[in-house]
């Protein structure tokens, strides 16, 4: 079983805090690492993969520190965030010299099986310089992939790519999980990281915000107060029909018109919105969700 | 760990990489400039000694080998640290010394062919019937060139400005006070391989400085460079935008 263990690790810079004491153990199977952008997901997983020395604590894989340690690169993958490469060489020749970096006995096989897992064989011979920013992300998935990791660190890898793309490859993150390895991606977009990733960590503003699968994060997202404007046909009477209602916290009838509200319990909102309206006779013309953000979501997640 | 001194694919690379850039075309820019001024002073001024010595000296060692170290080293290290690419050589179990002593190998044979080979060219086109003359400006540009390559590749490391600064040192401290100031000599890569003109060429480029010293000063900032430069290496750190 291959581990990867955070323990009170925090990072600096000079006297801003990047990580502030987070604490995770990642397992074999798929793990998303969510968080808005600034979070800190990159710093932790530069320190994860020998790229940063924490200033305080300890990172570790397997019980041997990452930092300052070629040999872990035996067993861990880096997909990178910055899309930066060797862009004068075809994809092949790249993924062939990463293998020849790794010491493997029979470069061209593996570069092949990595260029062929990430489908890319068509366009292995182009130069990257040609390529896509989805088939960059690709190539440099096969980079990590040659030399059959036990562990994979992908940062923000769904970046770039198109829908289909994006279904390959969290296919092929499951399935690598369900291998028994370890698999850790980082997200700022929850739909993604549900999708794909069994254990769901959350850093926000470089803390350790939640952690769990994805139903009890979902939950700790969608039970959270929700804001949102209505437009109606009689808003009076539908601000009051609500109002009755315990999943509405509270109602306002706006001077310009609609109603501004706060939902409690947003699953049972959902279902008692329409309801009402049709009960009433009230028609809905417009539901916006007025603090939808991800940025909103997640400060929820801190200060709860 | 047992690592190869040398890593082949890395030198594929770095040669890839260096004739990949605008580096590679003023690499053979400046040889071309060398041996074109070389053959004017000859055919100005035909054999003569004074103004062979002034070219190549003044000119060669002074400013064209060092620039040759210069771009062929930064363009190895600066580009990849700078966009962050050099994080597909470092997630390698091979030690950072490997990388290092690898990239110099490309910069040293740039120093060979770029800087080396047109200095024994040019001696030979100046001073055809005293092929010491050439001979001694081949070896102190191969052998000064490779202790620039050493101090360029861990500028390179230490800041991402390592060019500028890399310019700015040869032209104030190499150059200026180097011209200037006797006590530099002690201090300086390029009159450490003068030295070893004076002693092939029976020349008198730079007073009052040992040979033994020479040598051992360039030995020691080709191995400690190179070594300080891996050791920085070791912990890169690589943090995206956030």
């Amino acid at each position: 079983m291959t581990e990867i263990r955070i323990d009170h690790v925090s990072r600096w810079y000079r006297n801003v805090v990047a990580v502030n004491d987070v604490s995770m153990t990642i397992g074999p199977g798929v793990t998303g690492l969510l968080g808005p952008n600034g979070a800190g997901k990159t710093t932790l997983i530069a320190m994860m993969s020998g790229f940063l020395a924490p200033s305080t604590g300890t990172v570790t894989l397997d019980g041997e520190p990452l930092w300052r340690n070629e040999e872990v690169y035996r067993t861990l993958g880096l997909v990178p965030e910055r899309e930066a490469l060797f862009d004068y060489l075809t994809g092949r020749q790249f993924v062939v010299a990463m293998a020849e970096l790794h010491g493997l006995a029979d470069t061209g096989a593996a570069a092949q099986r990595a260029i062929a897992l990430i489908e890319m064989t068509d366009a292995q011979d182009r130069q990257i310089s040609t390529y896509s920013k989805g088939m960059r992300q690709r190539i440099k998935m096969a980079s990590a992939l040659v030399h059959d990791p036990a562990v994979l660190l992908l940062d923000e890898p769904f970046n770039g790519m198109d829908p289909r793309q994006r279904m390959h490859l969290m296919e092929l993150l499951r399935t690598m999980g369900a291998e028994g390895r370890t698999v850790l991606f980082s997200s700022h977009i929850l739909e993604e990281v549900e999708q794909v990733a069994r254990q769901i960590e959350v850093v926000v503003s470089g803390r350790h915000a939640a952690s769990g699968d994805f139903g009890a994060i979902r939950r700790l997202m969608t039970d959270r107060p929700n804001r949102f404007v209505l437009r109606t046909s009689d808003d009076r009477l539908m601000a009051s029909a609500l109002l009755g209602d315990p999943s509405v916290r509270g109602a306002r009838l706006r001077s310009e018109g609609g109603i501004e509200l706060e939902a409690s319990d947003f699953g049972r909102f959902s279902e008692v919105l329409p309801r009402l309206a049709r009960e009433h006779g009230v028609r809905l013309h417009e539901v916006t969700p007025t603090d939808e953000s991800l940025e909103s979501v997640f400060s929820y997640l801190v200060s709860s | 760990m047992s690592s190869p001194l040398v890593s082949p694919t890395i030198v594929r690379l770095g040669v890839r990489s260096i004739f990949g850039r605008w580096r590679g075309i003023l690499l053979i820019v400046l040889p071309v400039v060398l041996l074109g001024i070389s053959v004017l002073v000859r055919a100005l001024v035909g054999q003569d000694v004074d103004p062979a010595q002034g070219t190549l000296y003044g000119l060669g060692l002074v400013v064209i080998v060092p620039l040759v170290a210069l771009l062929a080293t930064s363009g190895l290290l600066a580009p990849e640290i700078d966009d962050g690419s050099i994080s597909y050589l470092l997630a390698k179990p091979i030690s950072r010394h490997t990388i290092v002593a690898s990239k110099l190998v490309v910069s040293f044979a740039c120093v060979l062919v770029f800087g080396a080979l047109p200095m024994l060219a040019a001696g030979l086109v100046l001073l055809p019937g005293s092929p010491s003359f050439a001979v001694g400006f081949g070896l102190a540009s191969l052998v000064g060139g490779a202790a620039y390559c050493a101090v360029f590749a861990l500028l390179s490391v230490l800041t991402r400005h390592a060019v500028v600064i890399g310019l700015i040192y040869l032209l104030v401290w190499e150059g200026l006070l180097g011209g200037l100031l006797d006590g530099v000599r002690w201090l300086s890569i390029t009159r450490w391989s003068a030295e070893l003109v004076d002693r092939v060429a029976g020349l008198e480029l730079v007073d009052d400085l040992p040979l033994a010293y020479a040598v051992i000063a360039i030995a020691i900032v080709i191995a400690a460079g190179a070594w300080r430069t891996g050791w920085q290496l070791r912990g890169f750190n690589l943090t995206g935008d956030e």
